[in-house]
């Protein structure tokens, strides 16, 4: 038997009915008494200087209620460190991308607000524009931001041993050049709130958002009120993936706007508001030079990176922070120099995304990898092996690994499909001709599990237990999708003994929960889930001197299990757990059972200036094989087969782990095979759900196995580390390098479309080598 | 204006309804049914999946004024004296729920297939949703529990 009651089974998760018989309540399924219908005006150049703004004609029209512009926020910026805020609520003296926004109104129904957002009549002196990063850091592109030189809006530059004498050393050194794409983060929920700006400057603002403490931040800044006159209240979020962590325009301007009239105001935006204008990965455009040894041995990498940030700078210097530190997992690479520059362009803002600029890197690191083991004649697993980082390895930027299962979901997955077997008949079978080439790859990963970051990171949670028995938990951490609710959930049933249904978790209301940085980085199970552990303790605690006492026993024998309090090693001496707390509440001085922690990473800052240092307190490990047919035909890729081996620590719940991987898969394999934001000229040209090219449940492969490695992680609550971002950083190389198999071309250039399959393999026809880097 | 009469969940409504109103519209908006999600507005990711006469439709883009006599279904009048549809208790169940907007659209869709079709293969349990976008699940989940509950209802 388990010694867990709940841990590690696969147990439908606690926000299942509400969203199963539709009464869970999204952004926009709230309505506030007396409110109004926000919509904003963006801007049709991808490049201008706003000479006036006439919104009078908006004004007058018959239910408007209130106009704002970019002026009215007195020159307010926001962005993510404090000398990177260079972006306007609504911009008030310049555009900079398509669909910059500009201007706003509040109306009585949302077709009035349609039809006033018309009327405003903008006169613009449009500016030469730059779209393509390698150009915007030429001398003499168009200045983005006046101030900045080259456009360019962050870079980084580390440098750990000696990459020249590695590579004067190395037998064997290769450089390639490799293309991330604009991808979406997909979620379907639109961006949607609702504010509500009462005198003396109190807000009250219920938004669709993954960190909600950051348009706590940002409200109180942009409204020159203090923080605890801001009360965000989180609905059900529909999905984040990176793309619902900063506070947008709707929702600085459903704020200006109920300040504004003295209404409550509604913003929900249009799926092509968010296709056509909002926030996605970052392109990168990186060169990867790589030495080795004759045994595939990595001496030392050399890699530079050009990222199009966009418009603006957001959260773009911690990617391409991440982008190189973690060039140095989950491989032992002793030599590394690291030089990228995030590059202001005229498009729409580059962020976070599901594995935050490691996927980016690791995609041309594991498929140089592939290009690598070829030229030495070396198995694809074999190098890996030979060069997987293992517990208690430091890398050369001082990142300190403690528990590691790398080697082990390499073996686990790569024995699922009978590798070597596997291998050989694909590859008799592609002799033989035909139709269909079918091939077998692999890529490993390395993840952070709760990114560590300046400024306030630790998690918080409150628990109460009340009389009867349940337990209300409030975590500062949010629930996106990924199960957060459930985790924190199962921890604290765990601890005390009750079932799932016992206990409640809040979602974020920062009048009551506890402040949080916000869910990204992989941070709350490894986060929250060890200031829950602390917090659900102290409660415990309380319960056991009150059950020691009801029992006669020493407070060191009472344990919870069954809804029980038990005194160890006597069965006649026990008490339903609702008795117990409803007799703590009335025993003695009657004391309220509360518990309250808070979990701090205990590790030293990473610098920013060096790469060097911890990001996180703990990393996980994963090996994803990918199976896929290439018609030669169509030029069409299908994966078929999708394993992914992943360290997560401590199995918590199979339901919610395998949904993740198939989540990352799913993502993994739209950007590898699908997805782009296809842009000309500022303009996004397939802004809709069918031109953009989401995979659908035919797409999808039919084999998606999850194979979990538990290492028990010394800091993971319970053992535990993150399990939802990292697989998605070893997608795309899995299934590229399983391209490169079947078809001897290794597609350089995301997505790998069917026109790019077509056109390489008629170019491999035509004589080119067993290789071919196929790029635009 | 036009008057409409028509069935929402086996309840008769009488509304007056403009020309231009869309069925999510007048069911999100007028009958406070927030179940059916408006994803794109334009019939393309399936979150607004309702059952009109046995048929899923995309209630985004089908006129309001276009539902008289009907009979319509949403993710609302599924569960029935408290006890949830086998589809729901399969998509609980199964872990087919992550995020959770695209689910009552998938669910529905579900609804109409096995209406048809009690007992469809994966491969037309993935036709019957591929007009349901998710970013969340990779859909392998919600079509094990589309065949669960299939299983479940013939038993």
């Amino acid at each position: 038997m388990s010694e867990f009651a709940i841990l590690g089974k696969p147990t439908p998760r606690v926000d299942g009915i509400p969203k199963v018989t539709g009464k869970a309540q999204y952004a926009a399924d709230l309505s506030v008494a007396g409110m109004l219908y926000g919509e904003v005006l963006r801007s049709p150049y991808p490049h201008a200087r706003i000479l006036s703004i006439d919104t009078s004609r908006a004004e007058r029209l018959p239910g408007v209620r209130g106009v704002i512009t970019g002026k009215d926020f007195n020159g307010f910026r926001h962005g993510f460190m404090a000398h990177t805020r260079d972006e306007s609520p609504l911009a008030p003296d310049k555009v900079r991308f398509i669909g910059d926004e500009v201007a706003a109104v509040a109306a009585i129904d949302p077709d009035i607000a349609h039809e006033a957002v018309e009327l405003i009549r903008v006169e613009y002196e449009q500016l030469p524009a730059v779209f393509d990063p390698e150009e915007a850091m030429q001398e003499g592109a168009p200045a983005i931001h006046d101030h900045v030189q080259r456009n360019i809006s962050a870079e980084m530059h580390f440098n750990f041993g000696d990459v020249e004498a590695a590579f004067a050393r190395a037998d064997h050194v290769r450089e390639d050049r490799f293309y991330s794409q604009s991808v979406l983060h997909g979620f379907l929920e639109p961006h949607a709130c609702i504010a509500q700006y009462e005198e003396p400057g109190k807000i009250t603002f219920w938004g669709s958002k993954q960190s909600p403490y950051f348009p706590y931040r940002n409200l109180a800044s942009a409204f020159k009120v203090p923080l605890s006159n801001v009360r965000v209240i989180q609905p059900v979020v529909g999905g984040g993936f990176g793309g619902k962590n900063d506070t947008f325009a709707l929702d600085y301007a459903a704020v200006m706007l109920s300040k504004k009239t003295g209404h409550p105001v509604k913003f929900v935006y249009d799926i092509e508001d968010v296709l056509m204008a909002g926030r996605r990965r970052h392109p990168m455009i990186i060169y990867m030079k790589t030495g080795v040894k004759k045994d595939g041995t990595l001496l030392a990498t050399e890699c530079r990176v050009i990222a199009d940030g966009g418009a603006y700078t957001a959260v773009g210097p911690m990617t391409i922070y991440l982008a190189g530190a973690f060039l140095t997992l989950p491989y032992k690479l002793p030599n590394l120099k690291y030089d990228a520059w995030r590059v202001y362009t005229n498009k729409p803002v580059s962020v976070a995304q599901r594995g935050h600029g490691v996927p980016q890197t690791r995609f041309a690191a594991d498929c140089q990898l592939d290009l690598i083991a070829k030229d030495l004649g070396l198995d694809p697993v074999e190098i890996r092996l030979k060069n997987a980082i293992e517990p208690g390895h430091v890398t050369v930027n001082k990142i300190h690994i403690s528990s590691c299962g790398l080697k082990e979901t390499i073996n686990r997955s790569t024995e699922f499909v009978n590798w070597k077997e596997r291998k050989q008949e694909l590859a008799k079978e592609r002799e033989k001709g035909g139709r269909y080439l079918r091939g077998i790859g692999l890529a490993c990963n390395g993840f952070m599990s709760g990114a560590r970051l300046h400024g306030h990171t630790a998690c918080a949670v409150v628990v109460k237990v009340h009389e009867d028995g349940t337990v209300s938990v409030l975590p500062g951490a949010t629930d996106s999708g990924q199960g957060a609710e459930t985790v924190l959930a199962t921890m604290a049933a765990e601890v005390l003994g009750i079932t799932l249904e016992d206990v409640h978790v809040s979602r974020v209301d920062s009048f009551l929960t506890p402040v949080d940085p916000g869910s990204y980085g992989s941070r709350v199970t490894s986060t929250a889930g060890p200031a829950l552990l602390i917090a659900v303790g102290k409660c415990r605690t309380q319960l056991a001197e009150v059950a020691a006492k009801l029992l006669d026993a020493p407070v060191a024998e009472i344990e919870f299990r069954e809804r029980k309090a038990f005194v160890k090693g006597d069965p006649t001496k026990q008490m339903p757990f609702g008795k117990l707390c409803r007799l703590a509440y009335q025993y003695g001085s009657g004391q309220v059972i509360i518990g309250e922690g808070y979990f701090g990473q205990n590790v030293a800052l990473p610098n920013w200036d060096t790469g060097e240092g911890d990001v996180a307190n703990a990393y996980t490990f994963g090996t994803q094989v990918a199976e896929v047919e290439v018609d030669r035909e169509t030029g069409q890729v299908k994966l078929k087969k999708m394993i992914v081996a992943h360290d997560l620590g401590k199995m918590f719940n199979p339901l919610i782990v395998e949904g993740q991987h198939d989540g990352s898969i799913y993502g993994g394999m739209g950007q590898a095979l699908y997805e782009e934001c296809l842009n000309e000229d500022g303009l996004t040209l397939n802004p809709s759900i069918l031109d953009y090219k989401m995979p659908t449940a035919l797409d999808m492969p039919g084999v998606m196995e999850s194979i979990n490695i538990e290492t028990n992680d010394p800091l993971g609550p319970f053992g535990a580390k993150e399990s939802a971002e990292g697989t998605q950083v070893s997608t795309v190389p899995a299934i590229v390098n399983a391209i490169y198999d079947a078809t001897g071309i290794m597609f350089t250039d995301l997505p790998i479309t069917p026109e790019k399959v077509l056109r390489a393999l008629e170019q491999k026809e035509q004589g080119g080598g067993p290789i071919v880097p196929a790029s635009i | 204006m036009t008057n409409i009469n028509f069935v929402v969940n086996g309840i008769r409504h009488q509304l007056a309804v403009k020309d231009n109103e869309t069925l999510l519209d007048v069911l999100r908006d007028r009958l406070g049914l927030t179940g059916a999600k408006k994803g794109c507005d334009i019939g393309e990711c399936g979150t607004c999946t309702v059952v009109v006469d046995g048929e899923p439709i995309l209630s985004c883009i089908t006129l309001a004024v276009e539902m008289e006599g009907k009979r319509i279904t949403t993710i609302e009048g599924l569960a029935q004296n408290g006890e949830l549809h086998p589809l729901q208790k399969a998509f609980h169940e199964h872990g087919a729920v992550q995020c959770g907007f695209c689910t009552p659209g998938m669910i529905m869709s579900g609804k109409a297939l096995l209406d048809k079709n009690p007992k469809p293969t994966e491969q037309e349990v993935r036709r019957a949703i591929s007009g349901n976008s998710c970013r969340c699940t990779g859909y392998d989940k919600p079509v094990k529990a589309i065949l669960a509950a299939a299983e479940a209802e013939i038993q």
